[in-house]
């Protein structure tokens, strides 16, 4: 087996005196989905931006084996690389869609931006990618001059979805990205992920609170709780057969529909 | 330690579990001890003894679905063997996808995919083209009788048996040398279980094992090579 796309080791990080994530490692293989899963202060947000760059860790380190084969600590990249990174090979999709989308720029100049960024000139090349993937996304071609601040919620996700995924990148970070949505509107997305992730081999490491999001689109869990990962493994066997106490009582509190 | 015999395709040895339940002041529930089987191709082993005896509960240790307690259970992939209790997630995964097939009781339903699609997926997954795929999930729904008119629908609003229907043309959509079937048959008219039972002896024939459940007298008289009886290995008494 090739060496991990992305390993994290003994990642932690303080907020003060409280420690919102100790001494995390686990690793992710190309095409995989893990899922981190918690209740909110459990410190999975903070775990996902310490492995996405947002944070600095005070111990630890995350390795990235870039599109070249060469191995390389997030830590020891320059401004340039990892800006391209970010760009390029992975994608951020948010809760929060102002966070991932310009909302005053056209649902097309949201697309062709990342296509810009990385270097593509050809105004017709860059809409006809935008219109393709629109598309996929489910979104009205004849909505691609209107930016997102028109769009429902559903349909920002999905715009910011197609956003990232246009310059194909090999991982993606999710945080709650169905979080806020009508129950219909989440199952849509959920299965456009689903379809998404398979069909391109994504890597995704899905931060969420809802186990049944966790137990569609992930195939390992991590999860947490006061900052230290209690419990890992295949998602099913996480969720179907729980051994933490704390995992167990995760799972006995859904209410099943 | 042996290894597996040639033809086996699934060894069971010691295989011990119990729950420990934490909300419950971490109470232990004793499952099963000491389980030792083994399946050959083309052989069809089905766990009998009562309900609650653990017999769902050692088909879902197999399938790497429940932590193994104790023991080991090893799995032929090709020239390698496969041991479940040790094996990581992605081990598992892939034994999933090549290996080993799971047939549950009921089928868990991914909203907005039409019942063929979702059975295509599974051909799919264990290498068939899509067109290939297609068309096995074509035939495997016809046999089963499924009305052509659902075959696009999401299954979410199928009765009880069609969902079932769907389930089991789903596990035998892959080519799996190995298949795990946990009551497939318990919702199922006369007919279909027919049909079920015509699936298990085509894929038996070509060398395809099983280790099932049946609570069907009939299916289980028309299937089964070999019955083990979960209860000379149950702990619940010993509680």
């Amino acid at each position: 087996m090739s060496a991990p796309l992305l390993s994290a080791q003994g990642l932690s990080k303080r907020y003060g005196a409280v420690p919102a994530c100790r001494d995390v490692s686990f690793e992710l293989n190309e095409g995989e989905a893990l899922a981190i899963v918690g209740e909110s202060g459990s410190g999975k947000t903070t775990l996902l931006n310490l492995i996405g760059g947002a944070l600095a860790p005070d111990a630890g380190e995350v390795v990235y084996r870039m599109r070249d084969g060469t191995e390389r600590a997030l830590s020891s990249l320059n401004e340039a690389e990892r800006r391209s990174l970010m760009r390029t090979d992975w994608g951020f999709v948010h809760q929060d869609s102002s966070r991932g989308l310009r909302m005053n720029v056209s649902a097309g100049g949201n697309i062709g931006e990342r296509l810009m960024a990385v270097g593509d000139r050809h105004y017709g090349r860059i809409r006809a990618s935008a219109l393709e993937w629109l598309g996929r996304v489910e979104i009205d071609s004849a909505r691609i001059d209107d930016p997102p601040t028109t769009y429902s919620g559903g349909m920002r996700q999905r715009l910011q979805i197609a956003r990232n995924l246009v310059t194909r990148p090999r991982l993606m970070f999710m945080d709650e990205p169905t979080g806020g949505l009508d129950v219909s509107v989440q199952a849509r997305l959920l299965d456009l992920l689903r379809g998404l992730i398979a069909d391109m081999g994504l890597a995704v490491v899905l931060v969420t609170h809802d186990l049944a999001v966790a137990r569609l689109l992930s195939h390992r869990i991590l999860v947490m709780r006061q900052g230290e990962v209690i419990e890992s493994g295949l998602t099913d066997r996480v969720l179907d057969d729980p051994q933490a106490p704390y995992t167990q009582l995760l799972v006995s509190s859904v209410l099943a529909a | 330690m042996s290894a597996l015999q040639a033809n086996e395709l699934l060894r069971v040895e010691r295989l011990s579990k119990a729950f420990t339940l934490h909300l419950h002041g971490g109470a232990r529930l004793p499952v099963v001890h000491g389980v030792s089987f083994t399946v050959a191709a083309g052989e069809c082993v089905v766990l009998g003894g009562p309900s609650g005896v653990g017999k769902s509960s050692i088909l879902k240790m197999a399938f790497g679905n429940y932590v193994i307690g104790e023991g080991r259970i090893l799995l032929a992939d090709g020239d390698r063997v496969i041991d479940v209790a040790r094996a990581g997630a992605a081990d598992i995964l892939d034994a999933r996808r090549r290996i080993v097939g799971y047939v549950s009781q009921f089928l868990r339903v991914i909203p907005r995919v039409g019942a063929i699609d979702v059975v295509a997926a599974a051909a799919q997954e264990s290498g068939l083209d899509r067109a290939a795929a297609r068309d096995r999930a074509a035939s495997l729904l016809a046999r089963l009788d499924l009305p052509e008119r659902l075959w696009s629908v999401p299954p979410a609003t199928f009765s009880g048996g069609e969902q079932q229907r769907v389930n089991i043309a789903r596990g035998f959509a892959g080519r799996h040398r190995l298949l795990i079937l946990d009551e497939p048959t318990a919702s199922l008219d006369a007919a279909n279980r027919g049909a079920v039972i015509d699936l298990i002896a085509e894929r038996k024939a070509l060398g395809t094992g099983f280790l099932a459940t049946f609570h069907d007298e009939d299916v289980r008289a028309r299937v089964a090579d070999r019955i083990v009886d979960v209860s000379l290995f149950s702990d619940r008494e010993a509680a």
